[in-house]
């Protein structure tokens, strides 16, 4: 195995670590409107709050990690969704300093409420676009984005982003059957079912789409010898939301949220399995967008000594912070 | 009100203004982290309540400003891709690691132990929490290192070696490249601006106090902390400044003829301008009032010594001369007013009136933002005395933007500066709203009872809400 392979590994764990992870937070500013003004609300912020500026981390590693390891990736990716970063990082200051604002000035609760929704909202559906816009190709001419304005701007796009919408939903929803008991919980049940569903329904519309988009995607499922390979990604995803399903109806506590968290995986490996081997379809392969190795190897000493104690001091963070929360804080 | 300008300009303008406003937040949490741990490490040493009320007063603030800091760094680090692509592909190899760097080391030892540092004091007891503390000062320090580090290869490259395609590839020694000419100077000069940022803004804030009640115990504590800062730590500040101005004569000399105002050179001797009109198409600083020959004397320690001027410099290559020559002066002035208070302050001291005389507490309270305006101005001096290139020497900004149109940058940028202000303004206002209320014995800590939510903006209700009383309980009686 070649470090650039490790490498696109490397970004695609960190990428993955920011969806599971910032996709909770994200999906609890999504579904804020539902809860009750008040305890539900209180509750459902103060069950991230300690951990949401770790969490969005992974996203600055996974920027920061394709501009280091894959910098012709990043210096296409970004100018093609231009606006959908844009929108993303105004977006996400919104619903950062919402947490601390709307603490600090009771008389406009409402508005950062409604802040904290709707730059929750707006960088979920930027985030999808711009996996959708990934993966219908990107026009490229001499290491150069040369496509249009709004390139990024179609069916095919929306349908991710709504998609990741929902799959959010779905995060925050079980992440709060987890942290919260009683009324407020059988609340969460209730946003986990129809998230998910909405969830597995938009999975499936991407995934027959994406055959539809370039014939090696579909090439990469459909044909021998592969397809005995990847035929049991799709139906291990159908056998997690079978027992997802169940642990939301029934009455699993933090359950559906590692099946929740299980199945994201599988869809993004199914999307790896989909646009392997490039960075940039359909031109640009991960080896065109690599780093030179000198820079890969120093950076993957840095990686080996430093991701063991950031799991580490992370999963003790978590830990400090475990068990159900209550409206007041934690004891 | 963009039209008269080309996407270049526009995407320069973006990337100036956001990271001018990003940087107003770790020149301040860079200091206050470091100011939390000692307050937090005396209060451990000594047990005296005071140290936490101080530690829990500035707590509050620290989660705000880092707060900002954080949102407004996540646009930062995507930046360089959406507006500077052909940059990031050429320069990626080399900057790209170690930034990459500072997002492991430092990013998420912060985000890591913020929230335990925030609130988490009842749950994991003194010494642990003392030990996250200290995790988010030095995750601020590293912080610095690494970004710095980068900015300084920009403006000094070396260690690489070019590929056939443009791009800049890594050298043999990674060592080279990190520790490029500027970064030593850079770094020491820049964290020191912002320790001295944060004294004069906690001093600021004491002053405030003292004027309003000079026998309050906790604004005097303030201030006297603060004060030692500025005496010490400022004569220490304009050394260094000016041996980082001796590295940028020996590896950018175009930036200090900026700086100097020098358009022409002198064989024998340079003149200080203090004072001027830099006039880049005249070529001739107008009004001019000069030292003769100190100029040479500061930069080359010899009166007589010859100065190349910007006429040695193709006028293609010359940095915009007004904008460095007057950020400098105000960075210089500033840096000597706060050495007068500085000195004041000991002068004050050793009379034992530091606490009595109220034009020192309103000098100081006229100095509290002036650390930021004195960063801002430094920082425009050296990036704009870089122009008109992005990797000095070798790749100009103008080749270095994303193929993007002039209505995409300028509507991306009116968003920022829309946003930027509503949100940032808010912020800061919520902080001087904190600022504004004088620390007190038993500064409310974790709200434990049952109105208080936890949260990282602060562990204690904002001046809004009523602190009350029965179910407010300090940090220190809840965890000892």
């Amino acid at each position: 195995m070649d470090l650039t392979v490790i490498w696109a590994f490397i970004i695609a764990f960190a990428i993955f670590a920011y969806v599971v992870m910032d996709g909770f937070d994200l999906g609890i500013g999504i579904l804020f409107p539902t809860f009750a003004v008040g305890r539900e609300r209180d509750r459902a912020m103060n069950s991230i709050a300690p951990v949401w500026d770790g969490n969005e981390t992974w996203l600055v590693l996974g920027g920061g990690g394709l501009f280091a390891a894959f910098p012709l990736a990043y210096a296409v990716i970004l100018p093609a969704t231009y606006p959908l970063i844009i929108a993303m990082l105004l977006g996400l200051v919104f619903r950062g300093v919402a947490f601390e604002y709307r603490w600090r000035d009771p008389g406009h609760r409402q508005l950062w409420d409604m802040a904290f929704t709707g730059g929750s909202l707006v960088a979920a559906m930027a985030q999808g676009m711009t996996l959708g816009a990934l993966l219908q190709g990107i026009e490229v001419v001499d290491r150069s984005y040369a496509g249009s304005w709004f390139d990024w701007f179609t069916p095919y796009t929306l349908l991710c982003g709504l998609g990741v919408v929902a799959g959010y939903a779905l995060l925050g929803s079980t992440w709060l059957i987890w942290k919260l008991d009683g009324e407020e919980q059988g609340h969460a049940r209730k946003l986990a079912l129809r998230s998910g569903i909405a969830t597995l329904a938009l999975m499936g519309v991407v995934s027959l789409y994406n055959m539809t988009l370039n014939p090696e995607y579909a090439a990469h499922w459909l044909a021998a010898p592969q397809i005995y390979f990847v035929a049991p990604v799709p139906l291990l995803t159908a056998a997690i939301a079978f027992f997802m399903f169940r642990a939301i109806t029934r009455d699993g506590n933090s359950k559906p949220f590692w099946l929740a968290i299980t199945l994201f995986f599988f869809g993004m490996a199914g999307l790896g399995v989909t646009i392997w081997p490039y960075a940039v379809p359909p031109d640009i392969s991960i080896w065109d967008a690599a780093a030179p190795e000198r820079s890969q190897i120093f950076m993957l000493v840095g990686v080996a000594i430093t991701m063991p104690l950031i799991i580490g001091y992370t999963a003790w963070a978590y830990w400090v912070f475990r068990g159900k929360v209550d409206q007041d804080g934690y004891h | 009100m963009f039209e008269h300008l080309d996407a270049i300009m526009l995407a320069r303008i973006q990337f100036a203004f956001t990271v001018s406003f990003h940087f107003f937040f770790p020149a301040f949490s860079i200091g206050l982290a470091s100011y939390l741990a000692v307050l937090e490490g005396l209060w451990l040493k000594t047990g005296k309540q005071l140290y936490l009320d101080l530690f829990k007063y500035w707590l509050k603030i620290f989660a705000i400003v880092f707060a900002m800091g954080v949102v407004s760094g996540i646009v930062m680090s995507y930046q360089f891709g959406t507006n500077w692509s052909v940059f990031s592909d050429l320069a990626g190899p080399v900057v790209g690691p170690l930034m990459a760097y500072e997002v492991l080391t430092a990013f998420f030892l912060e985000a890591g132990f913020l929230g335990v540092m925030l609130f988490g004091m009842n749950k994991v007891g003194k010494k642990l929490h003392y030990f996250a503390t200290l995790m988010v000062a030095i995750g601020t320090f590293v912080s610095a290192f690494w970004i710095l580090s980068v900015n300084s290869w920009m403006q000094t490259p070396v260690g690489f070696e070019m590929a056939a395609n443009g791009q800049f590839l890594p050298g043999d020694s990674w060592w080279d490249i990190v520790f490029n000419p500027s970064f030593p100077y850079r770094l020491v000069h820049t964290v020191m601006a912002a320790y001295l940022t944060t004294a004069f803004v906690v001093g600021g804030v004491g002053a405030w106090h003292l004027l309003k009640d000079k026998t309050d115990a906790h604004a005097r504590k303030m201030f006297s902390m603060a004060m030692w800062m500025a005496a010490i730590v400022t004569p220490a500040q304009i050394f260094a400044g000016d041996l980082h101005g001796l590295n940028t004569l020996e590896h950018q000399p175009a930036k200090v003829m900026a700086m100097e105002g020098h358009f022409e050179s002198h064989p024998d001797g340079a003149p200080l301008i203090l004072f001027g009109i830099p006039d880049s198409e005249e070529k001739t600083v107008h009004y001019a009032i000069q030292i003769p020959k100190l100029s040479s004397l500061i930069l080359k320690h010899d009166l007589n010594a010859p100065l190349d001027g910007l006429d040695t410099i193709p006028d293609d290559e010359e940095p915009p001369v007004g904008m460095v020559f007057w950020s400098f002066r105000i960075m210089v002035g500033i840096g000597f007013a706060m050495l007068g208070v500085g000195l004041w302050s000991l002068f004050a001291r050793f009379r034992g009136r530091l606490y009595e005389w109220p034009w020192l507490h309103r000098a100081a309270l006229v100095m509290g933002p002036s650390g930021f305006v004195a960063v801002l101005a430094g920082w425009i001096t050296t990036e704009v005395g870089r122009q008109p290139y992005v990797v000095y020497g070798l790749l100009r900004t103008s080749d270095a933007a994303s193929p993007l149109a002039a209505p995409a940058v300028a509507a991306s940028l009116l968003s920022f500066i829309i946003v930027y202000f509503a949100v940032f303004g808010v912020g800061v206002w919520y902080v001087l709203r904190l600022m504004a209320k004088c620390p007190s014995t038993g500064e409310t800590g974790a709200k434990r009872g049952d109105t208080g939510p936890i949260r990282t903006a602060g562990i204690t209700p904002g001046p809004t809400q009523d602190p009350g009383s029965e179910e407010t309980l300090p940090i220190g009686k809840g965890a000892s």
